[in-house]
């Protein structure tokens, strides 16, 4: 980079109204806002990965029992909400290069987007979760899996305890993966808020990626859900 | 009139203490220095009130019979005393005090990389201890520190939930801390400060953090579990609905085992930093005592289960977990050879922060040392649940840990403060508290060997272990002096010390390289490292005087 252009930069970044006071320039604002998304996504790694781990652990033991109930899930809407998260997230990539390439009209609109599909997601989620209500499949004194067959096992039923353990862990991971998708729509608000106001340039637009990527670990994490809760034993 | 004339009075020169006033300034503070003191204030409240609960639980056991409070009593007293100390003194203690004050100017930066988040992660800590003090005041909780379900979810008729929701807020206090320590050390260091450059306090916070940001949340997501199940009876840890209760063990101790490294490290951290500084000298194996804090977050990991030994666990992961275990004692050793190596030869001072450090290399020593016969899977199945690995973690949590806070906090108060403290006091001190924990401690050892069981408020069935029992007791009592005595002489220090010099000890570091109280932004100019760490030798050399070490008084 020419020397000229490089001066002229860091005059500008120093007034730039984004810079807080305590970074150098705004690189090293920029750096320090990403690395600490992706420190905070794996500490959310580490968080999923205990649920995970208590999920493997019983699906082992009682792997029939965990097929009939997650045969009672309707996979149809597991499907649908996968279709409705990945479309979502091509409207978050939008949304950066939008902001990165100062297209403003783009930019609102892959936002307010992107927070259409996700509560459509909800939506379907809150169906699913009405449907499970009104078929006693939420864990607590109600519960009942009387007669369930285990997939591929004729004459074999699910115990209703080990089925009850399936849809604890369903209801605790797919509520705390809700929560999370709660919670980015709450980030993307407050981005939509800015940029609206038109805070965001191809200089300064880190909120909108580093908002971005969580998005996107949300996401992903719905990716390793929906195999591993609506998919464990379906046979045709 | 004219006395003013003649003499004119040293005008204080700007720096973060006196720069605002009023309780706002404070409260609403971004500056690290700050947020450090709100943090000191509150860890320092709840020490002195899990100590009231050990002092409660000493008393009981100066005699044999169950005569000063009832059993129920006594076990919400353990409990609470463990959780008030794990999570709202040892936990926060070094990083979110000596850390929070320490790392930015270490490094050579303005703040840490996120400042208002610095500030949140102290009102996170401090909603959770309110929520642990309403939990203590209307009933408090039984379990021990450890929840173990199924007691804990099915059971027990305390305020579990409540407690748990204390703990987790806290925990993303303390992953926020660690988040913000890990992006300022990468991101914010000062041009020249090359990572082999860095002090290896600096080192100890990096391995710290990373335990913080990757144990933590596991412990958060077995809290909401353990809530859910208390609240739902869905059966996760019940073994009558096919539950595991044993998933819970292993769930919680994968972060609370490495969470005494979160203890240890930083303390190991600060105790670097002391050795050199006494000794004059470069730290021998500067890339081993750093890659040792690595290793030991790393293998930290890797041996939870050896507090299950004896829970059911198979026969060959309890080997596999006890191997690892004794893996962990090789960087622990690296640090300690490193430091005596340290002071093979060196010139050293006997003042305060050192005789702190000796403290904690010799109780962590036998801390360690009896962490390994803990290892070993016969003598641990011998010694489970005694008064062995009572003596065994307080010998590093409290010898360990707490002696580093307190050779820290004298190492570096002159440049938080401003001021010296009274070194002769601070000397005694420091011979108080060795002695006291000593005395506190090490019949621990001899009575859980003896067979004494932890948890127990009525041992008339052994009526000699009361001997040891009332040394003990009487430890206890010196020890509490040894710590009220500090918080004494700190705070008449601050308006009656003697104003520190910008470097009062000569010691190598950014820190000392500006103004002592520093100014809000730490550095007047942005500081550009063109030197080794621990460059002893190149500080002592040029000088004719030699040190300028404050005189004891």
């Amino acid at each position: 980079m020419p020397d000229s252009t490089l001066v002229g930069l860091q005059h500008e970044e120093e007034h730039h109204p984004e810079l807080l006071h305590h970074f150098a320039d705004a690189q090293q604002q920029r750096d320090a806002s990403s690395l600490g998304m992706w420190v905070f996504l794996a500490t959310e790694v580490m968080f999923f990965g205990g649920m995970f781990c208590a999920y493997l652990v019983y699906r082992r033991w009682y792997f029939g029992d965990f097929g009939a109930a997650s045969k009672s899930i309707d996979a149809t809407l597991g499907a649908t909400n996968t279709a409705v998260l990945i479309c979502s997230s091509l409207t978050v990539v939008l949304a950066v290069w939008a902001a990165q390439t100062a297209r403003r009209t783009l930019l609102i609109g892959s936002l307010i987007l992107t927070m259409l599909l996700g509560l459509a997601f909800l939506g379907i989620k809150g169906k699913e979760y009405k449907d499970k209500f009104e078929e006693h499949h939420v864990p607590g004194a109600s519960f009942s899996f009387e007669n369930v067959p285990i997939p591929g096992h004729p004459g074999e039923y699910a115990n209703p305890r080990h089925a009850q353990i399936f849809f604890s862990l369903y209801f605790v991971m797919t509520g705390l993966h809700a929560l999370h998708m709660i919670i980015g729509l709450g980030i993307f608000t407050w981005l939509l808020a800015l940029a609206w106001k038109g805070r965001f340039t191809p200089e300064y637009h880190t909120p909108v990626e580093i908002g971005g990527l969580y998005w996107h670990f949300v996401d992903i994490v719905w990716i390793y859900l929906f195999p591993l809760l609506y998919l464990i034993d379906r046979h045709p | 009139m004219s006395m003013s004339a003649v003499i004119p009075q040293p005008v204080e020169r700007e720096n973060y203490l006196n720069t605002k006033y009023g309780v706002w300034s404070w409260l609403l503070t971004t500056d690290h220095k700050r947020i450090a003191l709100l943090y000191l204030l509150s860890i320092t409240f709840f020490f002195f009130i899990g100590g009231f609960f050990a002092l409660l639980i000493r008393l009981e056991l100066l005699t044999p019979a169950g005569d000063l409070v009832q059993a129920d009593t006594y076990n919400k007293l353990f409990t609470m005393h463990g959780m008030v100390m794990v999570f709202f003194f040892l936990i926060p203690s070094i990083p979110a005090v000596l850390g929070n004050f320490l790392v930015p100017l270490m490094i050579g930066a303005k703040d840490l990389a996120f400042p208002r988040v610095n500030l949140l992660s102290w009102y996170l800590y401090i909603i959770g201890g309110v929520m642990m003090m309403h939990c203590m005041l209307t009933g408090g909780v039984d379990t021990g520190w450890t929840f173990y379900a199924p007691f804990s979810t099915n059971f027990t008729n305390t305020k579990i939930v409540e407690a748990g929701l204390a703990i987790f807020v806290a925990g993303f206090s303390s992953i926020l801390t660690g988040l913000n320590f890990v992006v300022t050390i990468h991101r914010m260091r000062a041009p020249g400060m090359t990572w082999s450059r860095l002090p290896l306090f600096i080192w100890a916070h990096y391995a710290t953090s990373i335990i913080q940001l990757l144990g933590t949340p596991v412990v958060a997501v077995t809290i909401v579990l353990v809530a859910a199940e208390r609240a739902l009876h869905l059966g996760i840890f019940d073994p009558k609905l096919g539950g595991d209760p044993l998933l819970f063990q292993h769930l919680f101790w994968f972060y609370s085992h490495p969470a005494v490294y979160i203890m240890i490290l930083p303390s190991m951290g600060v105790v670097t930093e002391i050795i050199a500084c006494f000794s004059r000298k470069r730290i021998f194996g500067y890339h081993f005592v750093a890659f040792s804090s690595i290793a030991i977050a790393v293998f930290g990991f890797l041996v939870w289960a050896h507090h299950m030994f004896v829970a059911g666990i198979s026969v060959y992961s309890a080997l596999v977990f006890s191997f690892l275990s004794y893996a962990v004692a090789l960087p622990s050793a690296i640090k300690v050879f490193n430091w005596t190596a340290t002071l093979y030869k060196g010139s050293i001072h006997y003042d305060a922060p050192m005789l702190y450090a000796f403290g904690f290399l010799g109780l962590f020593t036998i801390g360690g040392l009896t962490g390994l016969f803990l290892s070993a899977l016969g003598i641990d199945v011998h010694v489970t649940d005694t008064y062995f690995v009572v003596a065994h973690f307080h010998y590093i949590m409290v010898g360990g840990a707490v002696m580093g806070y307190l050779g820290g906090m004298h190492f570096w108060w002159p440049k938080i403060s401003g001021r010296l403290y009274p070194e002769g006091w601070a000397r005694l001190a420091a011979l108080i508290v060795f002695i006291g924990f000593n005395l506190t401690f090490f019949p621990q050892f001899i009575l859980g060997y003896m067979g004494m069981p932890r948890r127990y408020y009525d041992y008339s069935h052994m009526p000699e272990f009361q001997i040891l029992n009332v040394l003990s007791t009487a430890g206890a009592t010196v020890l509490g002096v040894g710590y009220l005595l500090p918080m004494v002489y700190f705070l008449w220090s601050m308006r009656y010390g003697k104003p520190a010099s910008d470097n009062p000890w000569n010691a190598a570091g950014l820190e000392w390289k500006t103004a002592s109280p520093p100014p809000t932004f730490n550095f007047d100019e942005e500081p550009v490292v063109t030197w080794e760490a621990y460059n002893y030798e190149e500080l002592d050399a040029p000088h004719p005087q030699k040190e300028e070490v404050p005189v004891a008084r």
